[in-house]
């Protein structure tokens, strides 16, 4: 057969893009479900690493993880629980990205209840936009409802040595006794440079070099802490009035 | 081709690694080069990856070369690049979730690495599959060396840490030591690439240009 004819051309591109195609998807499909697991691990270990829990070794993280978040649930824009399964909650926080594309009053907004060894924290995830792709984290609040007691973040794509050291602690130490209410109004954490410390508001310092992430920060908690304004009112006046 | 390690093969193994190698000496794979050498443990791993994926590549390529249609070689290439791209990623992603995690878009910009098209057209399409193993492995290893080498100094001076670990002390930063930020953005990957080919040119002679 003439390997320079059309024909013979356009069948090898054929059988080419079908042999590839179908190797692909096979190698999709087998691996799916330990990728999905992998996935649902981590973002497990991320929740709990706002509570400052880290799996020890050995323990399977599903494990950790029901041993600690005892409850989570969904609550809606003006803090009542609308789903107290669990599993959708869960559910909800893996597709952040869609969520937060839908208007306030209609997201779905997860909270997993998190036992500590100093008490029962709140934790919260949030989600925005860094410098190169998506950036996300979760905070954990005291059960008054507006002191930070830790939080965690992660990204997909900002650079190393900048943007990047979001995920570091160094960063997200600096949010934990933070307050979230200032005078009863809700005002979420500042991140500013070196200098430029607001007087009588919450700040934290930014990324140096890194601006863009930096400020993609406090824009996500801003966007994605206002929906649990209520919610955190109302933990907030029923530990003051015990 | 009757001795696997005849001298031709060694050549082909060892030339990559100083006198054609991709980096310093054919410039090709700058781009990654600049993006992934700000931190010694990536740019590692992206040498490991991209030695990987272009000897398989080329072995491949190889085995397939009397039956490609000289049209569409190139796409062919591509696609064969491209695969083999997406199943590493998502092996990694079901057997070695951190890794694939600490590698992000990096596994992604191996498919654009032009050392792999290079390779493929100039010597996998000619070659039988155990030169161009070796011809893979090679260059893979030739770019990995300046990957390393550039890391290593773009870390050491960026950050005061090699993998990682501090290792500029602390007393250094309290008489007034400063890490050099310049060094962690890209301009200065391409400086350093270039003081790596102005010694590696100083030491052979034969590579520099006439004027």
């Amino acid at each position: 057969m003439n390997k320079q004819s059309n024909s013979y051309t356009i069948l090898y591109a054929v059988g080419l893009v079908l042999v590839v195609g179908l190797a692909l998807s096979a190698v999709y499909q087998t691996l799916r479900p330990a990728q999905q697991e992998n996935i649902d691990d981590d973002t497990r270990s991320q929740i709990l690493k706002a509570a400052l829990l880290t799996a020890p070794e050995g323990v399977p993280m599903s494990d950790f993880f029901a041993e600690h978040v005892k409850k989570s649930y969904i609550v809606n824009y003006n803090g009542a629980i609308v789903d107290k399964n669990a599993d959708a909650a869960f559910d909800a926080t893996l597709h952040m990205s869609q969520e937060s594309k839908k208007p306030e009053n209609e997201r779905k907004l997860p909270v997993f209840e998190c036992s500590t060894e100093k008490g029962l924290k709140y934790i919260l995830p949030v989600y925005g936009q860094g410098l190169w792709g998506p950036i996300w984290g979760y905070v954990a609040f005291d059960a008054d409802g507006e002191t930070i007691y830790g939080a965690y973040f992660a990204h997909q794509g900002e650079t190393p040595g900048l943007g990047a050291e979001i995920e570091k602690p160094q960063f997200s130490d600096q949010f934990r006794n933070k307050k979230i209410f200032n005078n009863n109004t809700f005002e979420p954490i500042m991140v500013v440079k070196v200098g430029k410390e607001p007087t009588g508001k919450e700040w934290v310092h930014s990324v140096s070099g890194a601006t863009i992430t930096s400020s993609g920060v406090q824009t996500m908690l801003d966007k994605s802490l206002r929906p649990y304004e209520k919610f955190l009112e109302n933990l907030h006046s029923s530990s003051a009035a015990k | 081709m009757s001795n696997i390690f005849s001298k031709a093969n060694c050549l082909t193994f060892l030339n990559p690694l100083s006198k054609e190698n991709p980096v310093i000496v054919q410039i090709l794979g700058i781009c990654s080069a600049l993006a992934v050498t700000a931190k010694l443990a990536p740019a590692c791993v992206m040498a490991i990856s991209v030695t990987c994926v272009l000897a398989l590549a080329n072995v491949i390529i190889s085995l397939m070369r009397k039956s490609i249609p000289s049209s569409i070689r190139i796409i062919v290439q591509l696609v064969v690049v491209a695969a083999l791209v997406v199943i590493v990623e998502q092996v990694l992603k079901a057997y070695a979730y951190d890794v694939s995690k600490q590698l992000s878009v990096f596994i992604g910009l191996i498919i654009t690495n032009c050392i792999l098209m290079g390779r493929l057209e100039a010597f996998a399409l000619n070659n039988r599959p155990w030169p161009s193993f070796l011809d893979g492995v090679g260059n893979g290893l030739g770019y990995g060396i300046i990957l390393v080498i550039v890391a290593f100094f773009r870390e050491l001076l960026g950050s005061g840490t090699l993998f990682g670990f501090q290792v500029v002390p602390q007393c250094w930063y309290d008489a007034g030591y400063m890490n050099n930020g310049l060094m962690i953005l890209p301009p200065m990957a391409l400086i350093t690439v270039g003081c790596i080919i102005w010694v590696h040119r100083s030491f052979n002679k034969d590579l520099q240009e006439k004027q």
